[in-house]
């Protein structure tokens, strides 16, 4: 089972890989992923989270250029979010939709001029390369995977000083198609000194039930002073595999403020690995996953305090429905020069049925001493006071509870910098919540009633 | 209205509520007053429904339906209402969502048509002004960050959005300042009428020169032990309740 898809990946890794740029990434990737064996059940940092699902998928092909629903037009427009965009269609940019190869910021590794190649050789791999030792299993073959298969990419590159005023929206869609196939996404995103940016990297589907596997990864240069506001949003239909990771290197006094969000497939894996290389920088790490039926998703976090005088703050809250399980790993790692680091993690947890399956686990590895950590993971039911308190007004138990969990991770929503992205992502919280609408009208009164008041 | 009696109830297996009983005609307001841990607020929680509350005797008739068997949320839509003592906050569910939904189940039971977004935002602003509350807590989390004042205020403004026929508040009066205690008393005048009931718990007589009961009871010890007319109240506040308390023991 395991052979036959390590053997199918890196055959289409070999046939893809034609960019003479990158060339020797795609060389040593192909040989670490060649070298490399498939986690099992005692890999550690796979204990909970199975392949099955993806090792019994028979991916002989690549994908190709789809024709795109009206479901799906509407899909990639993010609620016709106003940002420039590039959307991929089963791997393939889509010219129709795409409007941000204008921008002198953005483009293909296969379009990338001699400057742009410049920066994709200089970087592209290296971030990954970061992780100081691989305790948090990120540094997984998926990503060696990627580098062997790697033929096209986005590259995005805010000059000094730049700022960029709206969002900058990168979608990779799938669609249902006769075969099943696999795609590697690849994003690189540098941030000069200074520079000022907003990505949402975002993946969805159609609603027909997919038959695709996604290996994206991303690495984003955050230079010194430059801030991001990352949101990676996936919001696929549940069939959709997806293993995706996400590496962060930041520089002096720079910042990293992200929103992960998971609605949960049938495998969704993520790794998130932030580096603080150089003292000032600051993350601001935040998470939802809500999978229900018998999805299952796991978030690995690793934040590496390296060097003296960072801060991180983290918190992520997941909802687990009907027999969905979740698996979240935070890693804090403190390194012995990291003095004055102030480190925080929250992971809070709520699980609807007694089906359902969280497994969490805060990681504190401290090397210095002079720096202040808190981490805190809970599990729980829906507090009994709260819901005394609405059913007291007349508010039935199911609704209450529908409302409560909404309300559970609307707090991280309404903490979002961009009003219009979450607004974006209520309804669909809230349908997810309410399955029965009669239980989940009441949940969007702020933004029914918003204009007007 | 609501008929009590001979009501015991436990919390974790401990007798709170021993042997009460009162009787509530429509439109009369009730004080009950009593020192600390007297049951004042137990009484309150039981007649709402809370979970954790278990009676082990006696009766109470709301309108004529034995409620102790219903759920919480039937009783409020039965036009039961107790402002909390202690509001709770509850972040991310917004003020206005959670009072729509309150509403909407409210009249609904009762048969009184709905009300659609527009016309309810409409009636939650006119509410928001008749407590001194500014609109802007319409969007906010319910209760959240709210001072004191403003969660009791934010109580008073649930109680006239359902215009319950029993209305029972539960120190709404604590920790306000004079010029919020007016607010909270000219809402609850404004509210009474010959069809709706009151039962008004407070520790303070200056509440009840603004709200004037009709009754005054001491409940001590889980037990109703003293009543008589306003003027009760005031006997209370020059003499505390010890004189009170040490006859009930004689007594029992
Ligand atoms: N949830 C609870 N768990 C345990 N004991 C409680 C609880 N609520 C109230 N009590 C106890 O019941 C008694 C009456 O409390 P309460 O009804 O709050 O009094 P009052 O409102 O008159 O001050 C007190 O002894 C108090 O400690
Ligand atoms: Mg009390």
């Amino acid at each position: 089972m395991a052979e036959q898809f390590h053997a199918q990946q890196l055959a289409l890794a070999s046939e893809q890989a034609r960019n003479p740029l990158l060339a020797e990434l795609n060389a040593a990737g192909q040989q670490a992923f060649a070298a490399a064996s498939v986690p099992n059940r005692k890999t550690e940092a796979w204990k909970y989270t199975s392949l099955h699902n993806l090792l019994t998928g028979d991916f002989q092909r690549t994908a190709s250029q789809s024709e795109l629903t009206a479901e799906l037009r509407e899909a990639a427009t993010l609620g016709n979010l106003k940002a420039p965009r590039l959307v991929f269609v089963n791997g393939q940019l889509n010219n129709e939709l795409s409007d941000a190869l204008a921008l002198e910021q953005v483009t293909l590794f296969s379009q990338a001029n001699a400057a742009q190649q410049a920066l994709i050789s200089q970087h592209l791999g290296t971030v990954l390369a970061q992780a100081a030792d691989n305790k948090s299993g990120s540094a997984h073959l998926f990503n060696d995977l990627n580098n062997a298969a790697v033929n096209d990419g986005v590259l995005i590159h805010i000059g000094k000083n730049q700022r960029l005023e709206q969002p900058l929206q990168i979608s990779w869609l799938t669609t249902a198609e006769a075969q099943p196939f696999s795609l590697n996404g690849r994003l690189l995103m540098i941030l000069e000194n200074g520079a000022e940016a907003t990505l949402v990297e975002h993946y969805a589907s159609d609603e027909q039930q997919q038959n695709s596997f996604t290996n994206a990864l991303t690495e984003l240069v955050i230079g010194d002073n430059a801030r991001l506001q990352h949101y990676r949003l996936q919001l696929m239909q549940e069939d959709a595999l997806h293993i995706g990771s996400t590496h962060v290197a930041l520089a002096r006094d720079s910042q990293y403020n992200a929103f992960h969000l998971g609605l949960g497939t049938r495998l969704t894996r993520n790794d998130i690995v932030i580096n603080h290389n150089v003292g000032g920088s600051h993350c601001e790490l935040n998470g939802v996953y809500i999978p229900q039926n018998q999805q299952l998703l796991d978030f690995h976090t690793c934040v590496e305090h390296k060097v003296p005088h960072c801060t991180s703050n983290e918190v992520f809250r997941g909802i687990m429905n009907d027999k969905a399980r979740a698996v979240f790993n935070g890693r804090i790692h403190i390194h012995p020069q990291a003095q004055k680091t102030l480190a925080q993690l929250s992971n809070k947890n709520l699980l609807l049925t007694n089906t359902a399956e969280v497994y969490t686990k805060p990681e504190l590895e401290i090397y210095a001493d002079d720096v202040k950590c808190a981490h805190g993971a809970t599990v729980a039911q829906l507090e009994e006071k709260a819901m005394f308190y609405m059913q007291s007004r007349g508010i039935s138990k199911k609704e209450a509870e529908v409302m409560l969990s909404f309300g559970f991770i609307n707090e991280l929503l309404e903490a979002l910098p961009h009003e219009d992205i979450a607004s974006v992502l209520r309804p669909l919280l809230a349908r997810r919540f309410g399955r029965d609408q009669s239980l989940s009208r009441h949940l969007l009164e702020n933004d029914i009633s918003g204009d007007n008041a | 209205m609501i008929s009590i009696k001979n009501l015991h109830a436990n919390v974790e297996d401990k007798n709170i509520l021993k042997g009460l009983n009162l009787e509530i005609k429509p439109g009369e307001v009730h004080a009950i007053m009593g020192p600390n841990g007297a049951g004042k607020s137990t009484l309150g929680n039981v007649l709402a429904g809370r979970d954790n509350y278990e009676v082990t005797e006696g009766t109470v008739v709301l309108n004529g339906k034995n409620i102790l068997e219903m759920e919480p949320e039937e009783r409020a839509r039965e036009g039961l209402f107790l402002a909390f003592q202690y509001p709770v906050e509850i972040p991310g569910v917004s003020n206005l969502e959670f009072l729509k939904a309150s509403v909407d189940s409210v009249r609904a039971h009762q048969g009184k048509p709905a009300l659609d977004s527009v016309q309810f935002l409409k009636l939650a602003r006119e509410k928001c002004k008749a407590v001194n509350l500014d609109q802007s807590f319409l969007k906010r989390g319910v209760n959240e960050g709210f001072s004191g004042g403003e969660k009791k205020r934010n109580e008073l403004m649930q109680m006239m959005l359902l215009e319950p026929s029993l209305c029972i508040l539960d120190e709404t009066d604590s920790g306000l300042d004079i010029d919020a205690l007016q607010v909270v008393a000219e809402g609850v005048n404004a509210m009474r009428d010959a069809n709706r009931s009151f039962i008004v718990v407070t520790h303070y007589q200056r509440l009840l020169d603004y709200i004037v009961p009709d009754y005054v009871h001491v409940l001590a010890n889980g037990r109703i032990v003293k009543s008589g007319g306003k003027e009760l109240a005031l006997e209370l506040e020059e003499k505390g309740y010890g004189w009170l308390e040490s006859a009930d023991n004689g007594a029992a």
